[in-house]
């Protein structure tokens, strides 16, 4: 039995690194201006674990969308450009695609991460 | 960063040179989709990871405040309001803050931090010729660290839209050598003598000073600039006229035909006279 179907008929799939980046982005800088705004008494390295355990869970998911995008292509059996007007076609096109983005995103998401290795605090 | 740029922008011209000059011979499908992934996509994005870190890296040099804490040195507060600047310097020592409008003085060679407000809408803070700008937003306080390193009379516009006059809405910003800037600032800590002439208590009947603060006199206002050594300062109402005689006569009779939409209301129902004295002695506050 698949946990994951095979074939997902939906184009949504294509925006889930993107919205996963988008997310991590949001939650990063509103974890960060929360805690600072908020001065608990526990210390910044809340806020780094945190940040760390955020980017660690989004890169795991955009690995997983990737990995399903590659299976959607066929492992790279079929070279580009998927432009045949067939349901194969499309579905290929829309692997090839998504996985592309996968790739943009998790690059994304570390550019997103790297000012924490540089933070110790709040500014003010 | 420009070396690590400039030598980036050499290979990528260098290449587009290679490649219009080479005779045009098809290369492997496999090679080219190879070179496009690492020349295009791999190498391109660690470059920049590289690069990025580098620049994070070098932004608490930039901001040297957000490590040092509050209070270092002198800090100049600037609030941006339609349509002129007001400004408060606070001492090292935490002393009583000298008040002033549309000019900035600063000492050279000496990091200055600019605390930078607004009452109204966005301003932009920016004196080109020192550092990049600022944003001044209602309810904020945005810190901009400045050091200027030679002595000079700098220009500076407001660079966000905020409104009718916002083209009229410059300072200038004087960096001097630092015991000059210091003599300056106790003169400024103090009311100008002045010279005691009947424009002082016209200023004062007319109501003037319910907007203006003159040190020294019962005018206390907060809402316009203050002027308490307006005399001594090369311009008024943020930049548009100087302090000749005439100009700040003209102010005062009809701010609304140089700056349309000012706060300030048009005095022209006053003699002429009124005007002449008032203008004199604001002139005399050094
Ligand atoms: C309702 C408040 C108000 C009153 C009353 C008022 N002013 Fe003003 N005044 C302002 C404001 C606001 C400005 C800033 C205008 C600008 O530059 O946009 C200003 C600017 C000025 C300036 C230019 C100052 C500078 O540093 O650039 C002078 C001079 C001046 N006023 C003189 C007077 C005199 C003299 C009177 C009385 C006859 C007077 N004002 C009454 C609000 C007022
Ligand atoms: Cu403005």
């Amino acid at each position: 039995m698949r946990i994951i179907p095979k074939e997902v008929e939906t184009l949504w799939t294509l925006f889930t690194a993107p919205v996963i980046w988008a997310g991590h982005f949001l939650a990063c800088y509103a974890l960060a201006a929360i805690w600072c705004a908020k001065r608990g008494d526990l210390g910044f390295a809340v806020v780094q674990a945190g940040i760390v355990a955020m980017t660690l869970a989004a890169l795991a998911m955009i690995v997983l969308s990737g990995w399903l995008a590659w299976r959607q292509w066929g492992f790279g059996t079929n070279d580009p450009p998927h432009d045949d007007p067939t349901a194969t076609d499309r579905n290929l096109f829309q692997g090839f695609a998504t996985l592309l983005l996968c790739g943009l995103s998790f690059v994304a998401v570390l550019y997103v991460a790297l000012p924490l290795l540089f933070i110790d605090g709040c500014s003010s | 960063m420009a070396i690590a740029g400039g030598f980036i922008w050499l290979t990528v011209i260098g290449l587009l040179a290679h490649a219009t000059r080479h005779e045009r011979t098809p290369i492997d499908e496999r090679v080219a989709s190879r070179l496009i992934f690492w020349g295009g996509a791999a190498i391109p994005s660690l470059l920049l990871f590289l690069l990025l870190g580098y620049a994070l890296w070098l932004m608490p040099g930039l901001r040297p405040f957000a490590r040092a804490g509050e209070a270092n040195g002198l800090r100049i507060e600037v609030t941006g309001e339609q349509f002129w600047w007001r400004v408060a310097y606070h001492p090292a020592d935490g002393g009583v803050p000298i008040l002033s409008a549309n000019e900035i003085r600063l000492p050279v060679g000496e990091r200055v931090e600019f605390l930078l407000k607004s009452t109204d809408v966005i301003h932009s803070f920016w004196i080109p010729a020192l550092g990049g700008k600022m944003d001044m937003i209602p309810g904020r306080v945005n810190r901009l660290s400045l050091l200027a390193t030679k002595p000079g009379t700098y220009r500076g516009p407001c660079a966000e839209y905020c409104g009718t006059s916002h083209a009229l809405m410059t300072f200038t910003a004087v960096a001097m050598q630092p015991a000059a800037f210091r003599e300056w600032l106790a003169v400024r800590a103090n009311p100008s003598p002045g010279a005691s002439l009947p424009g002082r208590d016209i200023f004062l009947r007319n109501g003037c000073g319910a907007c203006h603060r003159v040190a020294g006199t019962q005018a206390e206002g907060g809402v316009g600039p203050d002027l308490s050594h307006m005399g001594s300062r090369g311009t008024i109402g943020a930049g548009v006229l100087t302090t000749d005689d005439e100009a700040v006569r003209s102010f005062i009779a009809h701010p609304h035909l140089i700056k349309p939409g000012s706060k300030m209301p048009d005095f022209n129902m006053l003699p002429q006279q009124d005007i002449a004295e008032i203008a004199s002695w604001l002139k005399g506050l050094e």
